[in-house]
């Protein structure tokens, strides 16, 4: 089942030509690794997906980005319900200045669930389904900035599942940890991918390789090549991808 | 000479630079603190003789030479108040608008340097224009609404400035986690941004209450009495004020020399109040930045 499908985008920073021309489908509960050099675009598409680059002024876009068959740019969609549906983890762990467990709760009380017993429930849950329950379980009612940097990313992840995404995006979300925190992240997006679609940007090729199922690979606006990781990583098409994942550049 | 003793050389001139700048600077800060001190102490000497319970509960008696300052004490809470109430919520909301909600550069530079230029307004020029507009074209008299608003908006740019630096202090990240989890901007901005903004906005309420507090020139045609026996019954009165009756007594008095003590004792009242409440805001800062909302 085709869960996002992005028909001929293209993408404008003002006068910045910043995607080409993209056209991609990726499927339900399959993981999916975007690579590239830096200002590729990689970033900028897999913002689209819940229209973060909404907040930049004086962008454009063309063509159609379709989740479960709606396109999200159609004039009626709604943002927020939107996000709601695609929870999103940034590069940098950024957790609120609030409780542990009132970060996992924000997105259920901005989306207006008041019944307390069914936030713990869920607080509790997802705590535990990013594996950090039993380093928190004495401390939820403390600061989330006490956590490392490791903890806080698995928390910002916990706190995009309480909302029941059905997609979650995250924009090279170990860059900024440690081997072993990298290694918590990626088993758990192993286990992630069986109930959501994950969409990831990375610049560590062999984390592409490690928890994806395809790969596209962007190079200067354009999806180069696009296609199941193995391929994409033993027998690539074009030179460009076969030059990029050997570390002659990038 | 060798490379490593001239690189001795080299170092300990370093050293040496490095003392005397950091020995200079550490001078001038405790200079400053020094003359804050002998400002303070010269007033706590020469006020503490005047203030008993009598000087803070009474009005004033014969000409202003002896009897209390309670009129002028109440006035100036009065006054401090009802500016607040204006100013507070107006300048907050601006703030808040200008470096959340406006996206037009032009405009926004154009309402900053509007803020800026009001700002720079000399405090004698508000109170010219509050009794054209508050008190004349209004008819409000000179009352203490009048006063509140024309103290609210001298007040004003200083709020609206410290919101909005204190606004655009707090890293985007935090935004973006809160819009990405499907919060609207308001949700956003109330629940997530004005609780970490809300320890530095704080700090420009108080420099405001301060400023408000002590200014004479803008409540001189606007509402500050003379003399007035009795306390104030309604926002359509006037009212004394601490900083009013302090320039009174110390320039038209009956017998200026007589009232050198109520002066000095309405000066250490005065800064009393002001410290006071910088105390009570700063462990209001202390409380939300450290239990902002867990």
């Amino acid at each position: 089942m085709i869960k996002i499908d992005t028909q001929s985008v293209d993408f404008y920073y003002g006068d910045f030509h910043a995607l080409k021309n993209i056209s991609m489908q990726i499927e339900a509960n399959t993981s999916v690794a975007f690579i590239g050099p830096s200002g590729c675009g990689k970033s900028t598409y897999l913002r689209l997906f819940n229209r973060m680059n909404d907040l930049i002024p004086g962008t454009r876009l063309t063509g159609s980005i379709c989740i479960d068959g709606r396109n999200i740019y159609d004039k009626g969609e709604k943002v927020d319900q939107l996000r709601k549906n695609v929870g999103m983890v940034f590069q940098k762990p950024n957790p609120f200045p609030k409780s542990i467990y009132e970060n996992v709760a924000y997105g259920l009380r901005v989306n207006g669930v008041k019944d307390e017993s069914y936030i713990e429930e869920t607080v509790v849950k997802t705590i535990k389904q990013v594996a950090l329950w039993d380093e928190v379980k004495e401390k939820l009612r403390e600061s989330a900035f006490a956590l490392s940097g490791g903890q806080q990313q698995r928390l910002c992840i916990a706190r995009a599942l309480a909302i029941s995404p059905s997609i979650l995006l995250m924009d090279e979300p170990t860059s900024a940890l440690d081997p072993i925190s990298t290694g918590k992240i990626e088993d758990l997006i192993h286990e992630l991918k069986m109930q959501y679609t994950i969409v990831i940007v990375t610049h560590n090729m062999q984390q592409a390789a490690r928890v994806s199922d395809k790969t596209g690979y962007f190079y200067l606006g354009e999806l180069i090549e696009y296609d199941n990781t193995r391929k994409i990583f033993t027998n690539p098409e074009k030179e460009s991808t076969q030059n990029y994942i050997t570390g002659r550049f990038g | 000479m060798t490379p490593i003793q001239h690189l001795g050389n080299v170092d300990r001139k370093k050293r040496t630079s490095q003392k005397v700048a950091f020995g200079t600077f550490t001078l001038l800060s405790y200079t400053v603190v020094a003359i804050l001190f002998v400002i303070l102490g010269f007033i706590i000497i020469k006020g503490a003789k005047a203030i008993s319970w009598e000087f803070l509960t009474t009005a004033p008696e014969e000409g202003m030479t002896s009897g209390g300052i309670f009129p002028a004490i109440v006035g100036t809470l009065y006054l401090v108040i009802g500016s607040s109430l204006i100013s507070f919520p107006i300048g907050i909301m601006s703030g808040i608008y200008m470096n959340e909600y406006a996206t037009n550069g032009k405009v926004i530079r154009f309402v900053r340097i509007m803020t800026n230029n009001l700002s720079g307004v000399p405090s004698v020029v508000f109170g010219l224009f509050g009794m054209a507009l508050f008190v004349n074209a209004l008819g409000w008299g000179d009352s203490i609404i009048a006063g509140s608003f024309t103290l609210a908006l001298m007040s004003l740019p200083l709020i609206i400035r410290t919101t909005e630096e204190a606004l655009k202090s707090i890293d985007d990240s935090f935004r973006h986690g809160s819009l990405a989890l499907g919060a609207t901007k308001l949700q956003t901005i109330r629940r997530v941004v004005l609780p970490m903004a809300f320890p530095n906005i704080i700090t420009g309420l108080i420099l405001s209450i301060g400023r408000v507090s002590g200014e004479t020139a803008p409540i001189l045609f606007t509402v500050a009495a003379y003399f007035l026996p009795h306390l104030p019954k309604s926002i359509f009165d006037q009212c004394m004020a601490l900083p009013y009756h302090l320039y009174v007594i110390s320039t038209s008095g009956t017998d200026i020399e007589a009232s050198r003590g109520t002066a000095y004792g309405t000066a250490l009242v005065l800064i009393a109040i002001i410290l006071v409440v910088n105390l009570l805001a700063n462990a209001l800062r202390n409380y939300f930045a450290r239990f902002a909302r867990w």
